[in-house]
């Protein structure tokens, strides 16, 4: 089968809409006259399952020939764009479970920077230095002093609250 | 009479010094993303939602809505140059633009580019005012049937008029009427698929599904391709005026872009990428003038009618969200969001209880194509040189903005970790060639369509029939099964495949 895209796609669809469909059991259903809440959830689902093995069906029997692979996976930028977002979330929010106390805005922005740098062909650490401070200071500017956002900007302690 | 009126109140309101100030914030930020590609109004608009709290709402709408139309005016200048869309609505500017540019002649292409969108800018501000009261006087006549029908009748449009396959156009929308479930049921107070975790039982921010797919899961599929050397035509744009020949020839084709896209634009579904799509069409069928450039050569006609259009829908298209509350795209869907924000119903209502906000909105976007077009063509060379800044400056960036903007819109660490899961799910949806407008429109309508839906079976004590015996119902469903079936017939299966195809 050549058609790997619309299959999987197809494959989504089912496995996405039979889970919602699954999970409307579980809410009253009603009838139409007086809808519960898992009566529009459960429709849909049903629907989007069917739709889904439809598509796979399609895929796999009619349009066997049809080449439409799916492309090799961006592994790198993926991850680094993933975890450099991560990165920044625990720079704002710090991890309360490991007792990891919140960095900042400040630090963060360095962290995404790097992390996101990363995701390109060449890595080069000057110039990933050089963007980070100027989105540091742009957003500082940006984001704490126009438009004040509520953020913690430096680390805890250093601010001393 | 009443529309000048109307009209008098509207420029009082947007003439003010601070909704001038953000119309031109929101004309330069829009030109801004629309020359850089690989962002879109649709991020910009989702990053800057939050950062719109603090303001007046009649300046937030005037700002957002003046990002929309800006990258339209940006997009082409992009294409022109660079053989690249700046914007997904060029993607046919690119086709004759780049060609001119190639020929020497990008001067006379970004002048069309930028006189068609004014123009059309125009007439599409007009028409949104003529159309808004009588359109409102229909929205009252609706009731939860026909609000579900007209919805039903949207998200078709959407379907048919996405590019690609149907079935997957389909799965999008049940799927974004899904996510759209996702939290409280209003009528019964039950958390639906939240799984205790309490942020979700507010349900899932439509800012994080945005962002994530169209933020990051772009940035992620921008970067699995290998960054091009790309050609920009900076030396060679000199004399921007196009001669008189030029000007004979692209008259007409603003005309009819105008036209198309105004109509293409009040179509739940449409908006400024079918509408320049439609109208390049339309131009290539014409039959050349002796003398003229054949199309794909660098013919002016085929970049100021797809330019007029996109600008005439971008305008048109806030008509069913200002007159009946039903967003017809993803733009105008975020829209939606930022009229909530801000406890305004989007709806006939808005007309009535806010008319300063509805009058000064149309108001500011003539204004703004005014200032639009002295940003896009005297100061075309501060564009140029934007143009030459690589994308591996851009991107983190641009993932920087979609994080603090997420983060800010509740204070949660909480929204930082779903726009990370969505930009995963956005990247598996590109690699699957799902596309994801559909799904944002179908996640917005979701809770609107259930409510109406179970109003009028409540109505009709659980009768189905309601939906036909009505006849305004009637004839909006008789609408979809209409643009169902011109999808399904040969002839226009064939034409929307050509239009995709250089996509």
């Amino acid at each position: 089968m050549k058609n790997t895209k619309d299959f999987y796609a197809g494959l989504l669809f089912t496995l996405v809409g039979s889970a919602f469909g699954w999970g409307a059991l579980d809410y009253q259903i009603g009838s139409s006259a007086r809808m519960g809440p898992g009566y529009f959830p459960l429709l849909l689902g049903v629907l989007l399952a069917l739709l889904g093995a439809v598509m796979m069906l399609r895929a796999a029997l009619f349009q066997a020939d049809r080449l439409d692979a799916i492309g090799p996976w961006a592994w790198k930028p993926l991850v680094a764009i993933i975890s450099a977002n991560l990165l920044f979330g625990v720079a704002l929010g710090g991890l309360p479970r490991l007792k990891l106390p919140a960095l900042g805005l400040m630090l963060g922005i360095y962290g995404l920077t790097f992390v996101a740098c990363l995701a390109g062909e060449r890595f080069k650490f000057k110039e990933a230095a050089l963007l980070a401070t100027a989105l540091a200071a742009l957003s500082y500017l940006a984001f704490v002093l126009l438009l004040q956002l509520q953020l913690p900007v430096w680390p805890v302690s250093l601010a001393g609250d | 009479m009443e529309l000048i009126n109307h009209l008098a109140l509207g420029f009082g309101v947007a003439f003010t010094p601070l909704n001038l100030m953000y119309a031109f914030v929101g004309c330069l930020l829009g030109t801004l993303i629309g020359v850089l590609p690989g962002i879109g109004p649709l991020a910009t608009i989702a990053m800057l939602l939050p950062a719109t709290y603090a303001l007046p709402p009649t300046s937030a709408l005037i700002m957002l809505a003046g990002i929309y139309y800006g990258a339209q005016y940006g997009g082409s200048t992009t294409a022109i140059l660079v053989n690249l869309p700046g914007e997904a609505s060029s993607v046919v500017t690119v086709i004759d633009g780049y060609q001119m540019a190639r020929k020497g002649r990008a001067g006379p292409a970004l002048a069309a580019a930028g006189i068609g969108s004014f123009f059309a800018g125009c007439v599409g501000t007009l028409v949104l005012a003529a159309f808004a009261v009588p359109l409102t006087e229909v929205a009252f006549l609706f009731g939860p049937s026909e609000y579900c029908a007209l919805m039903l009748l949207g998200l078709v449009g959407a379907v048919v008029l996405a590019s690609g396959d149907l079935l997957k156009a389909f799965g999008m929308i049940l799927l974004g009427l899904l996510l759209g479930l996702v939290g409280t049921d209003v009528n019964s107070g039950v958390a639906r698929y939240s799984f205790d975790i309490p942020e979700l039982t507010d349900g899932i921010g439509f800012i994080v599904i945005a962002m994530g797919i169209f933020g990051y899961g772009e940035i992620i599929s921008n970067l699995s391709r290998p960054e091009s050397a790309r050609q920009v035509f900076t030396a060679n744009v000199h004399g921007l005026m196009p001669s008189r020949q030029d000007f004979k020839r692209m008259w007409p084709a603003i005309l009819r872009g105008t036209g198309l896209g105004s109509v293409l634009g009040i179509l739940p579904g449409g908006g400024a990428v079918m509408s320049a799509f439609a109208a390049y069409t339309i131009e290539k069928k014409t039959t050349l003038q002796p003398g003229e450039v054949p199309f794909g050569e660098g013919n002016i006609r085929g970049v100021a009618a797809p330019e007029a259009a996109n600008n005439a829908a971008s305008q048109t298209s806030f008509i069913p969200l200002l007159t009946l509350g039903i967003p017809p795209n993803a733009v105008m869907a975020l829209m939606v969001g930022a009229m909530t924000i801000h406890n305004i119903q989007p709806g006939p209502q808005v007309m009535s209880s806010n008319p300063e906000l509805f009058w000064g909105l149309i108001a500011s976007m003539w204004i703004g194509n005014a200032m639009l077009i002295v940003l896009n063509l005297p100061l075309i060379g501060i564009w140029i040189k934007l143009l030459s800044v690589p994308y591996r400056w851009l991107y983190p960036a641009i993932v920087l903005f979609c994080a603090i903007g997420v983060y800010s819109t509740n204070n949660n660490t909480w929204d930082i970790w779903m726009v990370g899961l969505f930009g995963i799910i956005g990247y598996v949806f590109i690699q699957l060639g799902m596309e994801a407008a559909p799904l944002l429109l179908g996640f917005i309508l979701g809770p609107m369509m259930e409510e109406n839906l179970r109003r009028a079976l409540l109505l009709s004590r659980g009768d189905w029939s309601v939906f036909v015996t009505r006849p305004l119902s009637a004839g909006l469903l008789l609408a979809a099964l209409a643009l169902l079936a011109l999808v399904l017939l040969p002839a226009f299966k064939r034409t929307r495949d050509v239009a995709f195809v250089e996509d």
